[in-house]
């Protein structure tokens, strides 16, 4: 069985147009994430599982699904270590 | 030139007005009284200048935020133009009323005052008998409004020892996040200090506790530790670094890169009645003043930890060597490193009375 992975209470992923770049905001923190970590916050709803993530990714990309999964599992549980992501 | 780039975050003081009277509160000496405070209509146009110029998240604080009659019309107008809001609350008016608006204002967040995890202790020191009865009743009603819960401890000599059952009340309360945060040692804090400065044996003891509660909690409570820069080696990067990441605001309407930044002497801190955000956040000398690295003296100067402590705190340097230029004594390559220690000495001799918060008496 495979994890699905929501954003943690209070924390939210919006778009800055003075930046030009997402953030993901929390309480007292804010992250700046590079782009394929935005990528993979874009598919973080609380319904999609990991797999479906990476799957979605490597078909839109073109890329090796053993690699985007690793990516992708590794991007998200360095977030939740931190709190921002519950998986 | 470039502009320098947009402002994190906005700090509110929207009021100096607070319920409690705690002796390490980091607001200044002389409080703002209720009637200098900006109007409704100054904050909002504050709110919407910080979403047009880049800002991310506003922090209401104070004294007690809630204690502005307003407050919720600012939370819901900032949460309108896409800010992040942020309350920062001793919770003792923070019932059932209270919370419901707020959800309906759309808050993002609450974080949370305890002064200690004894109630009696928590209510001496708040000066506000049932204090502690009051924010644990908050906790609750903010974790069963499905908000993330942030819970803030000030850690000081006479509490640094309950660290650990801090944190198991924290578990207990099923808090997301827990602030354990020693005082930093501005306004009422410096004022207090004899009384607060934790010993080197207490700090590291926290200092344990908290690695090995972070440890055992990992993704399931995030614990952000504060150090007090008198046992330190380093000074910090206060405020991420002035004039990079924040504007504070007080009650009347002054702009400052950090809430202690009043302390310093000749400054002109534009108002925010006068001048617009941008304006202050680009071009107002008080902004300019220690940005970036030019204005450093040696060691600082030539040290490879300069854009990463951004030389620590002017505030720091000027209460304690009276130079506001100077590198932060908390630094041990400032020649004047000994004073922190001289301060803890001074400290371990002293009988341990508060001086309580208060607005200063009106004369007559």
């Amino acid at each position: 069985m495979s994890a699905v992975p929501r954003l943690s209470a209070g924390h939210k992923l919006r778009f800055d147009q003075v930046r030009n770049a997402w953030v993901l905001l929390g309480p007292e923190r804010l992250f700046m994430p590079d782009e394929p970590a935005v990528e993979i916050l874009k598919l973080v709803d609380g319904r999609r599982t990991t797999e479906a993530i990476a799957q979605d990714l490597a078909a839109r990309f073109d890329a090796p699904l053993e690699i985007i999964q690793g990516d992708v599992d590794t991007m998200l549980a360095d977030l939740a270590a931190r709190g921002a992501i519950k998986l | 030139m470039t502009d320098f780039p947009p402002p994190m975050g906005l700090i509110l003081e929207v009021t100096h007005r607070c319920p409690l009277q705690c002796p390490y509160c980091s607001n200044p000496l002389e409080l703002e009284r209720a009637n200098a405070e900006l109007d409704t209509a100054s904050w909002l146009h504050v709110l919407d200048q910080a979403a047009e110029i880049g800002i991310l998240q506003v922090h209401f604080t104070g004294g007690e935020p809630l204690s502005r009659r307003d407050i919720v019309d600012l939370v819901a107008h900032a949460g309108a133009r896409g800010l992040y809001t942020n309350i920062i609350t001793s919770g003792v008016t923070l019932d059932d009323k209270m919370m419901a608006i707020l959800m309906r204002a759309g808050v993002d967040h609450i974080q949370l005052s305890f002064q200690d995890v004894d109630p009696a202790e928590n209510d001496f020191f708040g000066g506000s008998p049932g204090a502690f009865a009051k924010k644990r009743a908050a906790a609750e009603r903010i974790r069963n409004a499905g908000l993330p819960l942030t819970l803030n401890f000030v850690i000081h000599r006479g509490n640094a020892d309950r660290v650990p059952q801090m944190i198991a009340m924290a578990e207990d309360l099923q808090a997301d996040r827990t602030e354990i945060a020693h005082v930093q040692y501005y306004g009422w804090g410096l004022r207090n200090r004899n009384a607060l400065l934790p010993t080197r044996a207490q700090l590291e003891a926290s200092t344990e506790t908290v690695e090995q509660a972070r440890i055992r909690l990992s993704g399931h409570m995030v614990i952000d530790y504060v150090v007090p820069d008198y046992h330190a080696a380093r000074p910090k990067a206060c405020m991420g670094g002035w004039a990079r990441r924040f504007i504070n605001i007080s009650p009347s309407g002054q702009a400052m890169p950090c809430h202690a930044a009043e302390t310093l002497p000749g400054f002109t801190f534009p108002s925010v009645k006068e001048t617009s955000l941008m304006d202050i956040w680009q071009h107002a000398d008080a902004f300019k003043k220690f940005r970036g690295t030019a204005w450093m003296p040696e060691p600082c100067a030539s040290c490879d930890r300069r854009e990463i402590d951004w030389g620590g705190c002017r505030c720091q340097a000027f209460a304690l060597l009276n130079d506001m230029n100077a590198t932060d004594p908390a630094c041990e390559l400032s020649p004047h490193h000994h004073v922190m220690q001289d301060a803890v000495t001074e400290s371990e001799h002293s009988s341990g009375t508060y001086v309580f918060r208060r607005m200063a008496k009106v004369e007559a």
